[in-house]
């Protein structure tokens, strides 16, 4: 394969799961206050007034893509913090057993964790187990922490199912979702119903990087994480992001706004890569797919045996294509990811994943330009692959 | 050409990609995640990589981080504890250039269309009257690295580049301060990368195996000392024995990890005329059957290269006579060969 220049001609991004562009609706909300308004809504003069409504607007917009009361909405850094927030301020506030799936986000898994709670088992379709959930549901537990979709392969859990299992074996428990990846594509007031926290993320939506919320409903018992001027009904302290936070609820109304729509043709756009690349790529499978589970409509995840992640990412990166394996961590390495083997896969397979998801601003051109440079560059590290085998044997 | 610069976060590297910009080559940097565990500065802490980064950013290359971590475990880190287990002194450094620098991530820059791979090595690759290379030592000599890179063969060699070998220290430091480069004061790296200065030796191996305590015994058999862990002990040890002060200066001869003894005696038993070489990589073609000329043969990383006659023994042995007697070499070091300033092999001494 010739080496790219620098700057590709094409450039397709598709790693939209990573993060997804600004849209205009938050950019224009934002404006304003990255320019001549200001102010810290817990202020008490007219500055401070004019903020808190921004603040207190945007609360209701939140509430309403959710499908929650405004009262129900604290403001966090992002999704981490309030999947930080809704395990450890939970299991401060009522300490017990906690339980996760074996396939969530390390925002949440790395929590759980800290506080010693286990992970119920997913099936080869990375859908958590039901049966499993019965199993470990002992009656004094006190969390369970289910995502609504999957960062890596987009598979969507059976929240609802799953709340009611805990509302019948475990009644003192509390049900948390990570709708971190969901927000862009599922009606969320009907997917979270049954959960009584529920993470979201600006960024994954088109909002601003650096701003989330944590939706908390009635009566969940919660501690906060951070003390101080006791902000967001004393549960997030520290000034609200206020351009932050109006970009993010100007970003989940234009999202819910085009959700139909763009659930339609991101879907087609992406079933329109999944066939291309599993035609022209032997031996590729498309991970979790056995039949039944639902997914995301903007997610692709793929194993493709005989290759690494890392060469494949150098060179779809040099040839201007913006994809992922999927699981990173703060050095920007690779490792190997819990979420596929949750599922079963081998490191063989796993070594080789690839996802490409797919956003609000993705074209035909992108899935053009995608099935022409990633079929060519597996030829190649498997050609690459082949003559050190060769070589190896001649030897 | 198009250059892979393995960049782990330190000067020599740092300047050997500007170097290599500067010539005119298309250069993108790596970073080599190998070890998961504890550092202390290492090469695989988050810290040096972002110092990676960092250098890449100012001197304007695509940086990326290439996870071999599994590979680190199972060819050098695995190896490292199953030798001690045996009492054997390993080189790790050597292993992890061996199969990672110079395997994994030279094929993977292959691979995806890199003509070479570079590094901040102190050695320098030349090129003979008949086309074929060698590595020799770096220009700095209290800090040529010939020696953890005898490992190189032809293929490797031709597909490598040492862009500070040429330089001293000093002159790799002045030239990054001279860039502003963000490393240039950095210091070097010392000993094993996966060993922190708080833990040690003992501390890493005694989470990964049993370190028993053994009995430090005489020529005659006589109990003379004890140690506490057998594993940790090398031929050619003087301290750390429990041994009675006053009399000669008495060295381990001898380690039985088996029997959990140490035997101790006076310096003449520890010197010897030869050594057996297992593992030898020859850096051109294998010399023919019988001895050598005299060739230099520098038996440790910082040790005096010492006149010696190298005879092949079938595929990948050999055996070193020095000219008289030296220490012996503990099992497990590695033995490097030189002709004048060149290595032409080497071979890990046999248990």
């Amino acid at each position: 394969m010739p080496v790219q220049p620098d700057r590709p001609d094409r450039l397709a991004y598709l790693d939209h799961a990573a993060t997804t562009p600004l849209r205009p609706a938050a950019r224009d909300a934002m404006l304003p206050w990255l320019g001549e308004r200001f102010g810290n809504p817990s202020g008490d003069h007219r500055v401070a007034r004019a903020a808190r409504q921004a603040v207190d607007e945007a609360r209701d917009v939140v509430a309403d893509v959710i499908g929650c009361r405004p009262g129900d909405v604290v403001f966090t850094s992002g999704g981490t913090e309030a999947d930080n927030m809704a395990v450890r301020g939970v299991h401060a506030a009522r300490p017990g057993p906690v339980l996760c799936s074996a396939v969530e986000h390390d925002a949440v898994r790395n929590p759980v964790r800290s506080i010693g709670g286990a992970t119920v088992a997913v099936d080869a379709r990375g859908v958590l187990d039901l049966d499993a959930l019965g199993a470990a549901l002992r009656p004094d537990v006190t969390l369970l922490a289910l995502m609504t979709a999957n960062n890596e392969i987009g598979v969507v859990q059976p929240v609802a199912e799953a709340a009611e299992l805990v509302r019948r074996r475990a009644p003192r428990a509390v049900v948390h979702t990570d709708a971190v990846q969901a927000a862009s594509w599922l009606d969320l007031p009907t997917v979270v119903a049954g959960a009584d926290l529920i993470a979201v993320s600006s960024h994954k939506v088109g909002g601003p990087q650096g701003v989330g919320a944590l939706v908390a409903r009635p009566g969940v018992p919660l501690r906060p994480l951070l003390l101080g001027g006791g902000q967001e009904r004393e549960l997030r302290s520290g000034t609200h992001n206020v351009a932050g936070i109006v970009g993010m609820a100007a970003a989940l109304r234009a999202a819910a706004a085009e959700r139909n729509a763009a659930a339609a043709w991101v879907g087609a756009l992406r079933d329109r890569l999944a066939a291309g690349l599993l035609s022209a790529i032997p031996g590729a499978v498309e991970t979790g797919v056995v039949g039944g589970a639902c997914r995301l409509p903007g997610t692709l995840h793929l194993c493709i045996p005989g290759i690494e992640s890392e060469a494949l990412l150098f060179l779809l990166d040099e040839a201007g294509v913006c994809a992922s394996a999927a699981s990173a961590c703060a050095s920007g390495a690779h490792q190997a990811s819990h979420v596929l083997a949750a599922m079963g896969i081998g490191p063989e397979l796993g070594a080789g994943a690839l996802r490409l998801s797919l956003g609000w601003t993705s074209t035909d051109a992108d899935v053009d330009h995608a099935l022409r440079v990633i079929p060519v560059a597996v030829a190649h590290l498997r050609g690459a692959r082949d003559r050190h085998a060769e070589s190896l044997g001649q030897r | 050409m198009k250059v892979l610069v393995a960049m782990s976060g330190g000067v020599d590297s740092s300047v050997a990609a500007a170097r290599l910009i500067a010539a005119g080559h298309d250069v993108v940097g790596v970073t080599m995640k190998l070890w998961g565990g504890e550092s202390d500065t290492g090469c695989c802490s988050v810290r040096d990589v972002d110092d990676a980064r960092r250098v890449a950013q100012q001197l304007g290359i695509a940086h990326h981080t290439w996870t071999f971590s599994g590979d680190f475990d199972r060819h050098v880190v695995d190896p490292y504890v199953d030798a001690h287990r045996r009492g054997v002194t390993p080189n790790p450094c050597i292993e992890c250039n061996r199969h990672l620098k110079f395997d994994r991530l030279l094929r993977r820059a292959r691979a995806v269309g890199f003509d070479t791979v570079a590094t901040g090595h102190h050695a320098r690759i030349v090129t003979r009257p008949d086309g074929t290379r060698r590595l020799a030592r770096g220009a700095d000599a209290a800090k040529d690295q010939s020696y953890v890179l005898y490992v190189l063969g032809q293929a490797e060699l031709s597909r490598t580049l040492l862009p500070v070998g040429e330089m001293t220290k000093a002159e790799v430091r002045f030239e990054a301060e001279a860039l502003g480069l963000r490393t240039a004061r950095k210091p070097d790296s010392q000993d094993v990368c996966f060993i922190t200065s708080g833990r040690g030796r003992r501390g890493f191996l005694g989470g990964r195996m049993d370190l028993r305590p053994g009995r430090v015994v005489d020529e005659a058999g006589r109990d003379v000392g004890a140690v506490d862990a057998v594993e940790l002990v090398t031929v050619g040890q003087r301290r750390g024995l429990g041994l009675p002060g006053g009399g000669a200066p008495r060295y381990v001869v001898d380690v039985d990890v088996p029997a959990a003894t140490v035997r101790v005696g006076p310096e003449r038993d520890l010197l010897c005329e030869h050594v057996a070489l297992e593992r030898v990589v020859w850096s051109g073609d294998p010399p023919g059957g019988g001895p050598s000329p005299t060739i230099a043969a520098q038996c440790s990383a910082h040790g005096p290269p010492r006149p010696a006659r190298v005879e092949p023994v079938g595929n990948d042995r050999a055996v070193v006579r020095f000219d008289g007697r030296v220490r012996r070499v503990a099992g497990g070091q590695s033995v490097v060969l030189y002709e004048g300033d060149e290595v032409i092999g080497g071979g890990i001494a046999a248990d």
